[in-house]
């Protein structure tokens, strides 16, 4: 591997995305991707009493299912890379307890499964491992209690607020195989444009998104036209206009090859979800879901997906702190 | 479009994006939802009244009646939609004191009745209370020494 322009690195072997999974809540079940997904939940609490709970069971039932589906044995897998958005990360770590592969937790807000297909990347190329577990997940009634009001609570959302995905999505990657490869990584910087909403998270990670997606292309000096999509993680709506418009002042026209998850995976108009879907699951489910059945069908061969996330807590939110934004890109490729 | 260097210009650009809550449509829903809720608030007092209780004592039974229902339609998660709908209009009434409370006992059943329930059960209305008695302490205090 090495290291290309400021920030990205390219690979010399590039890791094969081997498998992916995904699991979502009765909400995300109505949503216009719902096919696309390996198990579709009919209720959120899936048996168990609590959220968190719920949500660990959700993560550890789609590990299982990627292992299961990509036919290699657990003992296999060499490493794992995985976070969520509770506090200490809870979901991944009491979720996969039980799994016995050697454990790394990973915090990057909703940019955790990007990020953990970064350093699953390296680990590959670098000959550390051969096979690599990735996954997250987020859950909607665990993130409103953490971050905003009971559910229970009868308050308005403003138009500018995102509906947490509930799910988890996963992905086994390998150093050797048939693709789609990992062609490279562009590791996101830090950028807070001093938005301190926290009902505006599209546009408080937009930037950051921007940021990236032009070092990206200017590490590798490539045009926007190169990938088939541009794919984002959950701007939203206002996030994904903010990141088309500002791009296009800075010279890359992505008008036309330009999507986010959190616009696609929800129904905004039937589903009430105001600017979209968010949480670490949105593009962990629609990647795992949607957007791999398409590389693997050669529907698309080239995309660039860019994850993004708000590293904020209800603390900083509270203290008048503004949210700090990052964003991770990798690029995947037939 | 300028390109956009510096934050102020962005936080001036995002203010232009983000659509605004729809006020109008929002204060007409609060404006009906919260006269019906006083509404049944005056016909339960009116029959109380007409029962044989004097006025004191009818307020006092309204007051009740009225958490009594927005507590139950909290636990049967009816109320969040209602203040979905309605907002100020069912929150501003005692109806949304009530479910400002029981909403966090709910949610924080899972953390036990000592620490979740009793610790987190007023972690809304924490704040209205405490200002709602404070501004009552000094208005007593007022009326003692000027009325």
């Amino acid at each position: 591997m090495k290291r290309i322009g400021k920030q990205t690195i390219s690979f010399d072997s590039p890791p094969t995305i081997l498998e992916t999974a995904s699991i979502v809540g009765p909400k995300e079940a109505q949503g216009p991707l719902a096919k696309y997904f390996d198990q579709c939940l009919e209720d959120e609490f899936w048996g168990e009493k609590t959220w968190e709970k719920a949500e660990s069971k959700i993560i550890k039932e789609t590990v299982n299912t990627v292992i299961s589906k990509s036919g290699i044995a657990a003992s296999d897998i060499d490493y794992c890379f995985a976070g969520d958005l509770l506090n200490q990360c809870i979901s991944s770590s009491f979720g996969l307890r039980e799994l016995n592969i050697p454990f790394f937790g990973v915090f990057g807000a909703c940019s955790t499964f990007v990020e953990s297909l970064c350093l699953a990347s390296v680990f590959l190329d670098g000959k550390a491992a051969s096979n690599v577990l990735c996954a997250t997940s987020s859950h909607f009634c665990s993130a409103e209690k953490q971050f905003r009001f009971p559910l229970e609570l009868g308050n308005q959302r403003p138009p500018t607020s995102q509906w947490t995905v509930t799910g988890s999505g996963a992905a086994i990657v390998s150093a050797s195989g048939k693709g789609p490869y990992i062609t490279a990584i562009t590791p996101g910087k830090i950028v807070d444009m001093g938005i301190k909403d926290a009902n505006n998270m599209g546009a408080a990670m937009a930037p950051a998104a921007l940021d990236t997606l032009i070092t990206h292309l200017q590490d590798l000096d490539r045009k926007p036209s190169y990938y088939d999509m541009i794919i984002s993680g959950d701007l939203g709506y206002i996030g994904k206009e903010i990141v088309t418009e500002l791009a296009e002042t800075k010279g890359y026209n992505i008008k036309n090859n330009y999507e986010d998850c959190g616009v696609i995976i929800f129904d905004k108009e039937k589903q009430d979800t105001h600017s979209g879907g968010s949480g670490c699951a949105c593009i962990g489910t629609t990647f795992s879901g949607y957007f791999f059945k398409q590389l693997r069908n050669r529907k698309l061969n080239r995309i660039l997906l860019i994850a993004t996330g708000a590293l904020t807590n209800a603390t900083t939110s509270q203290q008048g702190e503004s949210i700090p934004g990052i964003a991770h890109a990798i690029a995947i490729e037939n | 479009m300028k390109p956009i260097n510096t934050n102020q210009e962005y936080s001036n650009y995002v203010d232009k994006k983000s659509p605004n809550s729809p006020i109008l449509k929002n204060c007409f829903n609060a404006f009906w939802v919260g006269g019906l809720i006083c509404t049944i608030g005056q016909l339960i007092m009116d029959f109380c009244m007409y029962k044989g209780l004097d006025q004191t004592s009818a307020t006092t039974v309204v007051s009740i009646t009225l958490i009594a229902i927005s507590a139950i339609l909290t636990g049967l998660n009816i109320f969040n939609k209602i203040g979905k709908f309605a907002g100020a209009g069912s929150l501003i009434p005692i109806t949304g004191f009530a479910n400002s409370i029981v909403s966090p006992a709910i949610e924080y059943k899972s953390e036990g009745y000592v620490m979740g329930v009793g610790g987190k059960m007023f972690t809304v209305a924490g704040p209205v209370l405490v200002f709602g008695i404070s501004a009552s302490v000094i208005i007593g205090i007022i009326a003692v020494l000027f009325i």
